[in-house]
């Protein structure tokens, strides 16, 4: 079975992460309650004309992963597998909207063409004329891991060579305001918001698209290898460190071997509690958190994944990251562990290469 | 290696379970009326292949109560999954490592354009609000058919089921899964219908897949879902194998955003792919169950790529979308029960509504009900965003 290695990445986020120092320039958000990516120039990726017609999605999700294929040396990957939990919701509601708008009249077909949940894989392989495989996961929080493990399969089993894989998820004005109405977004008066001193449920609402590109072979470009993924639909809070423990044991690791360990919190009162293990079995490891940059949304553990590949590759984890201040010298193991409203878990082993 | 089939359930419009469905196929009674349970301006230009029950009745079947927040797409997919369970003799869903992979494009559209604007001055009706992702759908079908384990959700549009059953046989094959219930559900709704009307292909009338004068393909409903046993289980359950998947491909056709490529280059591909996989050559595939969607591009496209793989020696063809209408994500999960079905009964169902064959080709789908020895089914379903997939589907 073939190791799979990281070897280019791509993250546009609510900070400037896309063409930076690995977390050089980060401001932490205390007093809005929806953030909105921090959007690159896309001139030298898609024509002006293509832009105007494309939603942030596809946007995101094309500069992104031409960054992780540049950065990898790829003209043309192997296969093309995206996650996303809400889709193109941009054109969705556009398309939608005209309909109730117009009583089912004067429509034109732009926006529905665009509103299928695998536009971002799609449009991708149209401009690389990629004829490979291409999937695409629309299941919450996990809709990247399961895209993540899918293309981990892939490479390690031999039926690609290099696999583009991304997460992509971009907000919409009415979609907000029905996160808002149901309080899956903080409210205002809860400010200011704090995501390791949470006193209000719901989150901080936000978008993004990582891209990664999964090769067989290491490269001088690699971050770090993808030892194992796993997800379960479902947890209790009591079952996590069940949950965790009977996952390292399948993969022959020790709580004593992972050297840090990368959770999902997000402040929401409600469900951090799913996050105890950070007292229990993992007190001693150095932990990180990263949604107090990036923000929550489903396919935020993609950012949560570009975290952990960068502090493996420098063999550093930088400040604005670390939870419990604890430091190693070494970053070899590395563990992911993220959920959402005690549904989607997901856990990832990243190794040093 | 093939990963056997040990259960499988469905409801469409031409039946809500695989007896219903079987017998329509063989006596050839269409599904595709006027629409009846939302509506919509396009009442009387359209013809849709409908699941005559109401949300409420689905609601009872399933015994959800009222007070449920299931979104259509959710119950259809519930009510299948859980036949499909039942067929197999499943007793408890966590005794091995299982999954559900299922497939949805709209997901609960249907009730997001229901209540869009009225969302903000009643409260009762919010609790539809988080069933609007696909994901959701699936949470609830595991939740009724109680697994707790690997769910997630495939959304390549038309495709979907298609590559939901594909990567469930991955899994199965590379060990990662015991068992996984894959297939896919789609309810109808007012989104999709009008953005088929604004691309101008839907039919005004009944679908003709394959004829020279098809004017579009009716939209339809459906849900179906396949057990997936690995083999050990299989031993250890005694289970009775309905039949294996033992080839699949996807591909992307690169062409455009919504229309096929002139020579199928993505379904040629796919197809080469699953018979690549399936060690076959194409003179073993007994019958190809088509996406024969009755448009326009489509048929032209599929059939170039049909010619390019199986040459002078097609075997016989038909698409079911006359019976039961285009089920988007679901397609792929009724063809596949429609595939299995046809190895198990040695039958080909007919493709209806044919009477010209296309001027590009001399392509002539099976017409009336056929018997013949079958050993493998060849299954195409392709989708907006180039996405092209093929499962075959074997006896032994």
């Amino acid at each position: 079975m073939k190791k799979c290695y990281i070897n280019g990445v791509g993250c546009i986020s609510t900070q400037n992460t896309f063409d930076t120092e690995f977390l050089s320039e980060v401001a932490i958000n205390t007093t809005e309650n929806v953030l909105f990516a921090n959007q690159p120039s896309y001139k030298e990726f898609i024509p002006p004309a293509a832009i105007r017609r494309m939603a942030k999605g596809v946007k995101m999700g094309i500069a992104a992963s031409t960054k992780a294929l540049e950065e990898a040396n790829v003209e043309i990957p192997d296969a093309i597998i995206t996650g996303t939990g809400m889709g193109c919701v941009e054109d969705s509601e556009k398309f939608l909207q005209a309909i109730l708008d117009n009583n089912e009249e004067f429509l034109t077909p732009t926006s529905f063409i665009q509103s299928t949940h695998n536009t971002v894989g799609g449009q991708i392989a149209l401009g690389l004329q990629c004829k490979g495989y291409n999937f695409t996961y629309v299941n919450g929080a996990v809709s990247f891991e399961t895209a993540l493990l899918d293309a981990k399969m892939q490479v390690e089993n031999e039926e690609a060579n290099a696999v583009l894989v991304g997460g992509i998820d971009e907000t919409s004005k009415h979609t907000l305001e029905l996160f808002k109405l149901v309080n899956l977004i903080k409210k205002e008066e809860d400010q200011p918001y704090s995501v390791l001193q949470p006193n209000s449920k719901g989150i901080v609402f936000s978008e993004g698209a990582s891209f990664f590109v999964l090769e067989n072979q290491k490269k001088e470009s690699s971050y770090a290898s993808i030892q194992a993924v796993s997800t379960i639909s479902a947890l209790e809070m009591d079952e996590v460190q069940n949950y965790i423990e009977a996952f390292l044991a399948s993969n022959n690791l020790k709580k004593s071997d992972i050297d840090a360990v990368v959770l999902g919190n997000n402040g929401d009162v409600e469900f951090d509690g799913y996050y105890a293990i950070s007292d229990s079995i993992f007190k001693e490891t150095p932990q990180v958190y990263y949604k107090h940059l990036s923000g929550e949304y489903n396919t935020a553990s993609s950012f949560g994944f570009w975290v952990a590949s960068n502090i493996i590759k420098n063999q550093q984890l930088p400040e604005v990251v670390s939870l419990n201040k604890l430091h190693k010298e070494s970053y070899k193991t590395v563990l992911l562990y993220n959920q959402y409203r005690g549904k989607d878990h997901s856990l990832i082993v990243l190794k040093k290469c | 290696m093939k990963v056997a089939i040990t259960g499988m359930g469905i409801i469409s419009s031409i039946g809500n379970n695989v007896e219903e469905n079987y017998h329509a196929l063989v006596h050839g009674n269409t599904g595709i009326s006027v629409i009846e349970n939302f509506e919509t301006v396009h009442k009387d230009v359209i013809k849709v292949g409908e699941i005559k029950l109401t949300n409420q009745q689905l609601a009872q079947q399933l015994g959800i109560g009222h007070d449920n927040d299931f979104s259509r797409t959710a119950m259809l997919g519930a009510i299948a999954a859980q036949q499909a369970v039942e067929n197999a003799g499943i007793q408890n869903m966590n005794d091995c490592r299982s999954g559900l992979i299922s497939a949805t494009s709209v997901g609960g559209m249907d009730m997001t354009e229901k209540y869009y604007y009225e969302y903000f001055e009643n409260e009762a009706c919010r609790k539809y609000i988080t069933s609007h992702d696909a994901g959701d759908s699936s949470h609830k079908i595991a939740e009724h058919i109680g697994l707790k384990g690997f769910v997630t959700t495939v959304s390549t549009a038309c495709s979907s089921a298609a590559n939901a059953i594909m990567l469930g046989a991955r899994m199965i094959q590379s060990g990662q899964l015991d068992r996984v219930v894959v297939g896919g559900t789609d309810g109808l709704a007012k989104f999709t219908i009008n953005g088929f009307k604004t691309l101008m292909i839907l039919s005004d009338s009944y679908n003709k897949p394959f004829d020279n004068n098809r004017k579009g393909l009716n939209l339809g409903e459906a849900a179906a879902f396949l057990v997936l046993e690995s083999d050990a289980i299989v031993q250890k359950e005694n289970r009775k194998v309905l039949a294996y998947v033992s080839g699949f491909g996807n591909a992307n056709d690169a062409f455009h955003q919504t229309a096929s490529s002139e020579n199928g280059e993505g379904a040629f591909l796919a197809m080469q792919k699953a018979l690549k996989t399936a060690s076959l050559k194409p003179s073993d595939i007994d019958y190809i169950n088509a996406h024969g969607t009755a448009t326009p591009n489509n048929d032209l496209s599929e059939g170039r790529a049909i010619l390019r793989i199986f040459e002078a020696n097609v075997p016989e063809f038909s698409s079911t979308k006359a019976f039961t209408g285009h089920t988007l994500a679901a397609a792929a999960a009724i063809e596949a029960v429609y595939s299995v079905l046809a190895l198990q009964h040695n039958v080909i169902f007919p493709n209806l509504n044919f009477e010209t064959p296309m001027a590009e080709f001399d392509l002539i789908p099976q017409t009336t009900l056929k018997e013949k020895t079958m050993h493998h089914v060849l299954s195409n379903s392709f989708g907006f965003g180039g996405n092209c997939s093929t499962v075959i589907f074997s006896k032994n």
